[in-house]
């Protein structure tokens, strides 16, 4: 009987000690977010006159703050979650580096009544911040066990205003259409013009370019008023002036 | 006691022959193989750290020689054995280290598994070594024949390579390469007369080898290639695979979501392409094969690209395609009722594909009756022919990937240099249009220098407003340049104009153009291009590359690195950004090029020093000063660097003349080693210090009349048929090469009288500047060309004969 008596306070103590410790691995994360955040917001500062916004907006500060990005990442990745860098998710795709995501979603505009389409879900971090923003976010994955893992990961963190669907994005989402914002994050040599017709006018589209990795520029598709379209390149990057500054 | 060492005068010729073949073939095939699971910059990165392994033999040997030297045949022998499990078992592990170059500057355990890979990759080299090493240490009165057998074996396993690459998929060469390995063990047993037994353990390395699963030597590519990342995509599958030496094909289909490759498509176009079949080479560079049922109607999307502009401006014109592939430029020229259409492209399993597998499917485009096929080399077909053309369109053959992360910056192209656009623009008819189309880089680069190339070829040509003859225009993705021998007409601008106006496609140079028409419909921060042109265009081009942070100096033949883009004064500026800001705009190609030759040097120093440190600490002063003497590191490390620069100078110099960058390689190669092999074996017939100063004469006079008549002697025989052209090429080669392959075999008969203990030590020191060496010797050609460093090459040959001259004294 000794023996179950002191069971009993090792199975105490252990469950004492996963409690503080996921206590202490949430505090961990949290401070390791605003730090991030922090981080971002400098990035942000720093390459502001070339993507046009110096600072972040409180809505998107707020949204990246919520975001849990350790529960997005693969398990044992999570200690890396909350470094600016992309991450791998599987199926040769990544989680996109922060910095990326906060600044496409400060380019998006997002209004709080948006209607907003993503084309790559990956592991559905962007759709769960777009989520936070708007009411509606619909998301397209070509990657059949991805977008599986994505709805679930959104459905039990509880992102219910995301709709995750397995489909080629080419033809976007015309039951839904006409969308606020759309963001592409799959490679295309071309702009599909099903996904132009979508967008509404006054409405913006985002691609990220360059490999999984590397970002090296961001593609604003943007459709004015009278439905003309016209693209504009985002270096995010501070790199310039390209001559005559040395 | 079989295992003690035997008196036994014949050394095992046959046996290093064979292990050099199959260690050469296996340098080639691993870079194969990486080139296909990694990519091509990483392979090269990987496979000369791992040639390496040749100056880790030397110092294994040094230090271990007498021990060796006792047990010499069992030593040699058990060294080919370990040589053929190793070359399979090594790859086989380095394949399963979860090693992803991508990640290497945000994730610091890459570089661990790359020196996993590196210590892996060495051992075969380093076993293959030791057995020429032995060999040498315990021959020493036959050192000429040994190197000539050594050389003449890499010769053949260069030849037999490329050919058998064509046959064989390359995990079967790698079975092939250690069966072969078996092969060697038996013919050193016989040779060293070692107990029977020992064949019996041949044979099993020889049978093992086919016996393991074909899933074991299954290649397993990044999933970050494009191929395994198209392989995600529900349905879509490789339905065939073609081998050769210019890669591995994959013809790809993916029936449930649609291949949709257009570049530079117009954001105003309403048409969804055609069904397509992707085709990647070694899992890289998609390109595709467009179905075309006959209506030419359903082409009408590519009339809404960038690279459809001269179309606009021509009528009905004659055309030649450089680089047609899958043929999506032959159906842009058929869509624009082109007259006649000449295809030029260069690999025929490509060819192959368009022509008889997918014929129903592509439109059997290859045989309409006004298309002619040329499968070869752009510019050794233009060279060849005299026939002029009203349009020269030159296709986007890189993918978009690699080109933007600067991975081609170590690639020669002879397409881009100043005499390639001469050439072009020389076999156009009077008012014909050169169109080139590159892909869009933010800052630009390739674009504004190829600009630049087509401003100096229109200046050597005699033309003096070369401003006048340019126009330039942009998609978001994609910019195509157009360039006339005359100046462009008021009607043409008028064409121009209107072709981008209803494709909101920008302008971005034509004569007379101004600012407001620029930067309009795909905006960038600033009129990038607009602005670069301008100033290229103008008397101020100089200042403007000496600004640009990037390296926008044309390309010639003599540095034939158009995408060699790198300044770098201004890497450290590129580090420095925040986040890892900068790491897109860093051209990776050369980063890695320094990244492998620092790594080179390190290893190098250690595989030098560091046994001679152990080794001398058993030794008395004498000995110390016998072994450490300056004679045997800067002979040996001199000759490696000098033979290495000529053969890669040389090599590029016979490449442009033979066309075809593979069969040059492959011919020059073979040439060089197997010449150099009967140098060596005839320089045994003089004096020492006389036999050295022949040596370093003939190759001087070679070199020397070479770099003056080469180009001359090329110009007259270019447009002689391939046969001739192989022929020229090795008689071109033999007296260089003969002379080449004397210095090394008499610098160590020479240590063989006066520091026998040193001669494994030589050769290892030879090994590591040889790989240092042709690291070396591409950053010496990014930067200054290969006539520098055939210069260079024959100043390490005159000192090295100095060296030996004071020596023998």
């Amino acid at each position: 009987m000794i023996h179950l008596f002191y069971l009993d306070r090792v199975i105490t103590i252990i469950v004492l000690s996963l409690f503080i410790f996921s206590s202490a691995c949430a505090d961990d994360f949290s401070s390791a977010r605003k730090k991030l955040l922090t981080e971002i917001q400098l990035d942000v500062k720093r390459t502001g006159f070339l993507t046009g916004k110096d600072s972040l907006n409180s809505r998107v500060v707020d949204a990246l703050d919520k975001v849990p990005r350790h529960k997005f990442v693969r398990p044992g990745d999570e200690k890396y979650a909350y470094e600016n860098r992309p991450l791998r998710i599987g199926y040769g795709q990544t989680i996109s580096q922060p910095y990326i995501v906060a600044i496409m979603t400060e380019l998006l505009n997002v209004d709080a009544t948006d209607k907003i389409l993503e084309i790559g879900t990956g592991s559905g971090y962007q759709a769960a911040i777009l989520s936070v923003l708007t009411k509606s976010v619909f998301s397209i994955e070509i990657i059949e066990p991805l977008a599986k893992q994505a709805r679930l990961r959104l459905s039990r963190l509880n992102y219910d205003n995301v709709q995750v669907r397995m489909a080629d994005g080419y033809y976007g989402w015309e039951d839904e259409a006409p969308f606020d914002a759309i963001v592409v994050t799959a490679a295309a040599t071309h702009v599909p013009p099903p996904l132009v017709n979508q967008l509404k006018p006054g409405g913006i589209m985002v691609i990220p370019v360059g490999s999984q990795f590397l970002t090296q520029q961001l593609m604003l598709v943007e459709k004015s008023s009278d439905g003309t379209v016209r693209t504009r390149q985002v270096l995010p990057v501070s790199f310039v002036p390209l001559t005559g500054a040395h | 006691m079989w295992l003690q060492g035997r008196s036994i005068n014949t050394p095992p010729l046959l046996a290093i022959f064979l292990i050099s073949a199959i260690t050469l073939a296996y340098e080639v095939l691993l870079t194969r193989l990486f080139s296909i699971i990694q990519w091509h910059h990483f392979a090269y990165m990987i496979i000369s750290i791992a040639l390496l392994g040749y100056g880790a033999s030397g110092s294994f040997l040094m230090v271990f020689q007498n021990r060796l030297k006792a047990y010499v045949s069992y030593s040699l022998t058990a060294n080919i054995f370990l040589f053929a499990i190793s070359s399979i078992g090594c790859f086989l592990m380095a394949q399963q280290i979860p090693f992803n170059p991508l990640e290497l500057f945000w994730d610091r355990s890459q570089w661990l598994w790359l020196l996993l890979i590196y210590l892996l990759l060495i051992l075969p080299f380093f076993f293959s070594a030791n057995c020429i090493g032995l060999v040498f240490l315990c021959y020493k009165n036959k050192i000429n024949r040994i190197y000539a057998a050594d050389l003449q074996g890499a010769a053949t396993g260069a030849l037999v390579v490329v050919i058998i690459i064509y046959w064989f998929f390359p995990s079967d060469i790698l079975r092939i390469i250690a069966s072969a390995g078996g092969v060697a063990v038996i013919l050193a047993t016989i040779n060293q007369k070692l107990n029977p037994k020992v064949i019996t353990l041949a044979l099993v390395t020889i049978i093992v080898p086919w016996l393991l699963p074909n899933s074991w030597l299954a290649l397993n590519p990044s999933e970050y290639k494009p191929l395994s990342q198209t392989l995600q995509i529900t349905d879509t599958k490789v339905v065939s695979e073609k081998n050769g030496p210019m890669g591995l094909l994959s013809v790809v289909e993916s029936p449930t979501i649609p291949f949709r490759h257009v570049p530079g498509l117009s954001l105003t176009n309403p048409l969804e392409p055609p069904q397509q079949i992707a085709l990647f080479s070694d899992g890289d560079g998609m390109s595709v094969i467009t179905q075309f049922k006959g209506d030419i109607s359903t082409l009408s999307y590519l009339a809404n690209t960038t690279s459809a502009l001269p179309y606009h401006v021509l009528h009905t014109p004659n055309v030649l395609i450089l680089g047609a592939g899958g043929g999506a430029d032959v159906l842009q020229a058929m869509y624009h009722q082109a007259n006649n259409i000449d295809a030029v492209e260069l690999n025929e399993q490509v060819v192959a594909l368009v022509k008889n597998e997918y014929s129903i499917f592509s439109g059997d485009i290859y045989n309409q009756n006004n298309v002619q096929l040329h499968t070869a080399e752009a510019r050794g077909f233009l060279a060849s022919t005299t026939q002029r053309y009203d349009l020269i369109q030159m296709a986007l053959m890189d993918s978009f990937a690699a080109s933007s992360a600067g991975l081609y910056a170590l690639n020669e192209s002879y397409l881009y240099t100043v005499e390639a656009i001469t050439l072009y623009l020389q076999r156009l008819t009077d008012d014909g249009v050169l169109s080139l189309t590159r892909w869009i880089k933010l800052p630009p680069r390739d674009t504004l220098k190829l600009l630049a190339t087509a401003k100096q070829a229109l200046l050597d040509l005699g033309v003096s407003n070369p401003e006048q003859h340019i126009a330039l225009i942009r998609s978001w993705n994609t910019a195509t340049l157009v360039i006339k021998r005359v100046p462009l007409s008021d009607n043409e601008i008028q064409k121009i104009l209107a072709f981008c106006k209803k494709r909101s496609f920008d302008l971005a140079y034509y004569p007379a153009i101004s600012s407001e028409e620029t930067n309009l419909y795909n905006v960038l921060p600033e009129r990038y291009y607009f602005d670069g042109a301008r100033a290229l265009l103008s008397s101020n081009a100089e200042q403007y590359f000496d600004d640009y942070k990037y390296n926008l100096k044309p390309a010639t033949d003599d540095k034939p690195y158009f995408f060699n883009f790198l300044k770098w004064q201004f890497l450290p500026e590129i580090i420095s950004l925040p986040a890892g800001q900068g790491l897109p705009l860093i051209e990776w190609g050369s980063i890695i090029l320094v990244i492998t030759l620092l790594q080179a040097l390190l290893l190098s120093l250690i595989f030098i020093l560091l046994p001679v440190w152990i080794y001398d600490r058993k030794q008395n002063k004498q000995a110390r000063e016998n072994h450490f003497n300056t004679f045997v590191i800067s002979y040996f490390i001199l000759l490696g660097a000098a033979f290495m620069f000529v053969e890669i100078a040389f090599i590029q110099k016979f490449i442009l003349f033979l066309s075809h960058p593979t069969y040059a390689i492959a011919v020059v190669l073979t040439g060089f080693l197997l010449f150099a092999g009967m140098g060596s074996a005839y320089s045994r017939k003089w004096t020492m210090p006389k036999a050295i100063k022949i040596a370093i004469a003939g190759i001087c006079i070679c070199a020397v009349f070479y770099l003056i008549f080469l180009s001359n002697i090329f110009h007259w025989f270019i447009s002689a048929n391939d046969i001739v052209k192989v022929v020229l090429s090795l008689l071109l080669i033999f007296p260089l090469a003969f002379f080449m392959g004397m210095p090394f075999p008499l610098g160590l008969n020479l240590l063989a009288k006066i520091s026998p203990e040193t001669i494994a030590w030589a050769w290892g020191i030879n090994g590591c500047a040889s790989v240092v060496s042709a690291i070396a010797a591409t950053l010496v050609a990014l930067n200054y060309g290969f006539t520098t460093i055939i210069i260079m090459a024959l100043v390490f040959y005159l000192l090295a004969g100095l060296f030996f001259i004071k020596k023998c004294q």
